[in-house]
């Protein structure tokens, strides 16, 4: 038993930060600039595969630098010639315009890199067990995007909370024609946020690629996840973003390990009979089945229940 | 390609490009209704340039009976119902022969749409070549006439891997994981009843259920494998499910033995090579490159210079067209009606290793030697890498024709 | 809601005092095109292509019961369609087997009440919110339901889904609903009946009531009406109609699977509505029309009709937010003004250079996916029944030159047709007022 708490526990924090990561530039464009960037998991994928291409040529580190700043450079071309266009249309436009911008962004890394999963490995100086827990290893490479994801978090809290760039950043969203009066330049300002989220977006994608699949569909794949995490944690919160991450990751982890279901619940009593004939294939449905939809189930309770997030500061 | 009709113009003429000119005569005309563009195109494309490249060569001999064939792709996105209408345009187009294989949905849609459209259009019968969907009820509750199924059901491969694991004596605890659809629970509930009946010392140490392609991390499910004790580990996984799955088991040492059906797959040698767990996967195919036979070995190496190094995926292609253009000669007509006919019962030897197989009247359905691979370093005789990764399948094991032959529930209605 | 929302919209003529055939003519136009249609084009494609187009329009125009009248953003309306569609099938078997009396054309019903029951309980807990927690929340159930109908394989068919047959039901005056022009007649026939109903409610003070919540939902509340209720009530009878289209998709197609009800589905319904325009009734059926057709079409040109696709989809948010429709409606002051023909000309000045921009466009991307995903079959290719090779420098630099001189001529004719329009807007204005 200890050891199933043990090493859940271990993986749900894991996959928690590993979340956190891919949602960390969702969060800072949406809470700073009001956006729902459809196109986050494009420009995470655009980063997977760019950290892939610069890898077979300088190799994974310089990718992870490089990667970003292009993704970040292209991030700011699209809001100032595409967003910026449709920011007066309201937001529901610019969540369309970045919703069109999935089809053409997964187009084009179709026609570079092809349909096949490409062969983005982990950088040989990190693929090592770091330690082995109850017989199982923990790679070298899992600590690093730990460790990433922490930096990327007290980074970007430090920067909104205690530098007089947040405040003006935070400022320019709610009273843009205020922050403009004192001679700040808000369209500079947003697109230097929605550069940064994407650049964030990219990181995640240099990252996550060799751990997972870099593929053209993988921005479709990962699905709506992010989004659910950003929500959960509440519009503008950062710390939500973290806490709702590692809730899902944490979830989701436990969750596998539990095979129940309904039938096992009501096993011996009376009225099963009658229930299985209601609930039909529901009552066979294990936790561990459904584990990875539950992070959708736990969204809609939470806008049911607490519609400003778990720690977010007003209503989205 | 038809590119070159590329016109930009076109949204604004609505239908009048709707009613295209029926099939010239002299050409035997086949539709290959799969996904071409999205998710699924990665493997809608290796299937449709094999079916190409087996035109190019067959034109370049002269022909089918005197009849040029043409291959012509049409993109169904990977959606039943898109496809029913790309089978509409098809048959609008004069063609009467559908290749489809990708997607069991699918494959149940056309299944069914043909066999609708035969009946209530007598005289236009088309004819469906089913190269790769695999769910048992194709082939029994839903079974057709129409139908013609080339890839051995998930049901006849879990009986070969059953019957080949039965001789393994080392195994003590079998794991199963599957996606949580029609086709995971088809594997899992074939290899449950098998392994009991097989060999009832086999502990079964978990049935695990998780859903299609929603999976990021998979450590959890490792973690229970794990935990199990398991030895064994088979799974029907395909594609990311896969990959991440072998991905996940290498990061936390996890030394199983993995049978699967679909790890050869595009992207699954690449995850296996990443893992570096060399000797370990198995999968059940009808044929790979590496068997040896050396007239299949001449048409991959020709394949290969065609299409880049592109694997042949689907050997069992090979051997669908050259029983279909057996029986347009046979029957010297390309009529579906006939075609069916001659091809019920057709026996015929396969493409990957010349060895007999047949149609089975009872179910439309292709029996033929299947074979267990292992993914690993490659040896002297053994040419064929997989996606460049200086890896690919070796033979582990032949299972017999007698030894995949599983029961049939269809009640086949003639016309 | 964005201010597309908020243009007038192009409603349908419906002049009360210009008599029957003004009042009603568009509607009966209507109905003469959906009976003569299907014998201008004949084709099983083309009937099955106008069939898809039929409760896609309905689909459509539910839809737009959300987005266009109440400023729902929801992305997960393809359940209702699935459920619909499910539930139909489910009865037609009950009904095959149970030898029972109702004939086909009821069914849709079926879909229409299972769409309104879902929409009913799903509504009572989404709607609750507006704006972009809306959009999530249906965003959460709508990935729950197509995730679980995979799980529940009894009452989904699991992956090969629920299948029917049309012709096993009642005939009624011997119609068998074999041939598929008799289910276009069928589905034609819904499809005007939702259409007329969904125009009405439209009419009606609750759809006043929906515009109110949309534009300004404070006042509304302020004026004594529960928000939450209003945007319940719509969202239940958009589930409604959007539960028809999916009875008729069941009828049509005779199966059903869980593919129907996914995110694929939910998001070809947006793009219907948003590039047809959500500001007027007629946007959702123009869109309708429009993207089932390139649906169909697109992807045998080319492979890359998803990249056309995304960018037809960006260039009508960016440049056209109003839709197809709202282009037209602003075309309608002049044609009342008699001042159209001034403008037409640049129309046709700026469509030129347009069309050439367009053309370098998909040179560029033609060539380039020659290039790569089609390496294997060589640089040779046909463009327009051009034959040449891709990786030569002379049809790039052409495509380069038509796409650079085309935008750039664009640009500077789209100025020019902004400032003929200014002009005569006026004009019609002062023509109008003179008379």
């Amino acid at each position: 038993m200890l050891e199933i708490v043990f090493i859940s526990t271990l993986n749900g924090v894991l996959y928690g930060v590993l979340l956190f990561l891919m949602a960390s530039g969702l969060t800072v464009i949406f809470s700073m600039m009001g956006v729902l960037n459809f196109a986050h998991a494009s420009f995470y994928m655009l980063g997977a595969f760019f950290g892939f291409e610069i890898s077979q040529h300088i190799g994974f580190w310089p990718g992870l630098v490089i990667a970003p700043l292009l993704v970040g450079g292209i991030g700011m071309v699209v809001e100032r010639y595409g967003l910026r266009v449709v920011h007066r249309h309201g937001h529901v436009a610019e969540l369309l315009f970045t919703f069109g911008l999935t089809f053409v962004i997964q187009e084009v890394v179709e026609m570079v890199w092809g349909k096949l999963p490409v062969d983005y490995r982990v950088p040989p100086s990190l693929n090592f067990p770091a330690f082995t827990v109850f017989a199982t290893n923990y790679p070298a490479f899992k600590m690093f995007e730990l460790l990433i994801s922490i930096a990327i978090f007290v980074v970007l809290l430090a920067v909104v909370k205690r530098t007089r760039v947040g405040l003006i950043v935070q400022a320019a969203l709610g009273h843009p024609g205020m922050v403009g009066m004192l001679g700040h330049n808000v369209d500079r300002i947003f697109m230097a946020v929605f550069g940064v989220g994407a650049a964030l977006a990219a990181v995640a994608g240099v990252i996550a690629g060799p751990a997972l699949v870099t593929q053209s569909n993988m921005a479709g794949l990962l699905g709506p996840i992010l989004f659910v995490i950003v929500v959960v944690g509440g519009l503008g919160s950062l710390g939500g973003a973290v806490v709702a991450s590692l809730l899902i990751g944490l979830v989701q982890t436990f969750a596998v390990a539990f095979n129940v279901s309904l039938a096992d619940l009501f096993k011996g009593s009376a009225i099963a009979g009658n229930l299985e004939g209601f609930f039909g294939d529901i009552w066979q449905v294990t936790v561990s089945q459904v584990a990875p939809i539950l992070p959708y189930l736990l969204l809609v309770l939470i806008l049911i229940f607490r519609p400003r997030g778990l720690m977010g500061t007003r209503d989205t | 390609m038809r590119k070159g009709l590329i016109s930009t113009t076109l949204g604004l003429s609505m239908l009048t490009a709707v009613a295209l000119p029926a099939a010239a005569e002299g050409t035997l005309k086949i539709a290959y209704i799969d996904p071409l563009s999205g998710g699924g195109a990665s493997i809608g494309q290796l299937g449709l340039n094999q079916l190409k490249f087996i035109a190019e060569d067959v034109n370049a001999k002269g022909g089918v009976n005197g009849e040029k064939v043409e291959i012509v792709p049409y993109d169904n996105k990977l959606n039943p119902q898109v496809t029913l209408v790309q089978v509409q345009k098809a048959i609008d187009e004069g063609v009467r022969i559908i290749v489809q294989g990708n997607g069991s949905s699918v494959a149940a849609a056309v299944e069914d749409f043909v066999t609708k459209y035969n009946d209530r259009n007598p005289g236009k019968e088309v004819i469906y070549l089913n190269y790769a969907a695999i769910d048992p009820v194709l082939t029994n509750a839903k079974c057709s006439y129409w139908h013609f199924a080339w890839d051995a059901s998930s049901d006849i491969k879990v009986e070969a891997v059953t019957n080949f694991l039965k001789g393994k004596k080392n195994i003590k605890k079998v794991y199963l994981i599957d996606q949580d659809y029609s086709f995971g629970h088809a594997v899992a509930d074939a290899a449950v009843r098998m392994l009991k009946e097989k060999r009832p010392d086999i502990e079964i140490v978990g049935n695990e259920f998780h859903p299609l392609v929603k999976v990021t991390d998979f450590s959890p499910y490792v973690a229970k494998i794990k935990a199990s004790g398991a030895d064994t580990v088979i799974t029907g996984n395909w594609g990311q499910d896969f990959a991440l799955l072998i991905k996940a088991a290498a990061d936390a040492g996890l030394k199983v033995d993995w049978y699967t059906f679909y790890a050869g797959g595009a992207g699954g040698p690449t995850a296996i090579k990443q893992a570096n767990d060399a000797d370990h996967v198995f999968q059940i195919t009808e044929g790979f490159s590496n068997l040896g036979y050396k007239p299949a070995q001449d048409v991959v190496h020709a394949y290969a210079d065609h299409y880049k190094s592109e694997p042949v995926y689907y050997p069992r292609v090979f051997t669908m067209a050259a029983m279909l253009f057996k029986a347009v000669e046979d029957t010297k007509s390309d009529n579906p009606v006939k075609i069916a006919h001659d091809l019920e019962g057709m026996k015929f030897k396969d493409f990957s290793a010349g060895e007999e197989g047949f149609m089975r009247k009872d179910d439309h359905q292709f029996y033929e030697p299947l074979y267990i691979s292992s993914f690993g370093p490659l040896g002297s005789t053994e040419p064929f890498d997989e996606e460049h990764t200086g890896w690919g399948w070796r033979l582990a094991a032949q299972i017999p024709v007698k030894d995949t032959i599983v029961p049939t529930t269809c009640k086949m209605k003639r016309p | 809601m964005s201010d597309a929302a908020n243009r007038p919209a192009i409603d349908l003529p419906s002049g009360r005092s210009k008599g029957f055939v003004a009042a009603y003519g568009i509607w009966i136009a209507a109905i003469i095109a959906l009976l003569v249609l299907p014998h201008i084009f004949s084709s099983g494609l083309a009937l099955t292509t106008m069939s898809l187009m039929g409760m896609m329009i309905i689909f459509a125009l539910s839809y737009n019961m959300l987005l266009g009248q109440t400023g729902l953003l929801s992305f997960g309306h393809a359940v209702f369609f699935g459920l619909g569609g499910f539930l139909t099938a489910h009865m037609m078997n009950a009904a095959e087997d149970g030898g029972g009396s109702l004939p086909l054309v009821v069914f849709p019903l079926v879909g229409g009440v299972t769409g309104l029951v879902s929409g009913i309980v799903l509504g009572a807990i989404s709607t609750r919110r507006a704006g972009t927690a809306f959009a999530m929340i249906s965003l959460g159930i709508g990935e729950l339901v197509s995730s679980s109908a995979l799980i529940l394989r009894h009452f989904f068919g699991g992956e090969e889904g629920v299948s029917t047959n049309r012709t096993n039901l009642t005939h009624v005056f011997g119609i068998s609903f074999g041939p598929q022009i008799q289910v276009y007649y069928l589905i034609a026939a819904w499809c005007f009946v939702s259409a007329v109903a969904m125009y009405a409610l439209t009419r009606t003070p609750f759809g006043r009531i929906c515009n109110a919540v949309r534009d300004n939902p404070e006042r509304a509340r302020f004026i004594g009406y529960d928000t939450y209720s209003v945007r319940f009530i719509a969202f239940s009878l958009a589930g409604l109609f959007a539960g028809v289209a999916g009875g008729l998709a069941a009828i049509n197609f005779e199966i059903m699977n869980s593919a129907q009800m996914g995110a694929t589905q939910s998001g070809s319904v947006i793009l219907m509505a948003f590039i047809g325009g959500i500001g007027g009734f007629a946007g959702p059926i123009i869109g309708a029309i429009l993207v089932t057709y390139l649906q169909v079409m697109l992807s045998d040109i080319t492979e890359a009709w998803q990249l056309y696709f995304g960018l037809l989809f960006i260039g009508m948010v960016m440049f056209a937010p109003s839709g197809i429709a709202g282009l037209l409606a602003r075309q309608l002051p002049l044609w009342q003004g008699r001042q159209l023909h001034k403008v037409i000309p640049f129309y046709v000045l700026a469509l030129l250079p347009g069309l050439v921009a367009v053309v370098g466009l998909s040179m560029v991307v033609e060539m380039t996916y020659q290039l790569t995903v089609h390496a294997p079959d060589g640089p040779a290719m046909t463009f327009f029944h051009v034959p040449f090779d891709a990786d030569t420098v002379i049809p790039w630099i052409i495509a380069i030159v038509l796409l650079i001189t085309g935008t750039w001529l664009f640009l500077r004719a789209a100025r020019m047709v902004g400032h003929s329009y200014g002009e005569a807007v006026l004009a019609a204005r002062a023509r109008r007022a003179a008379s």
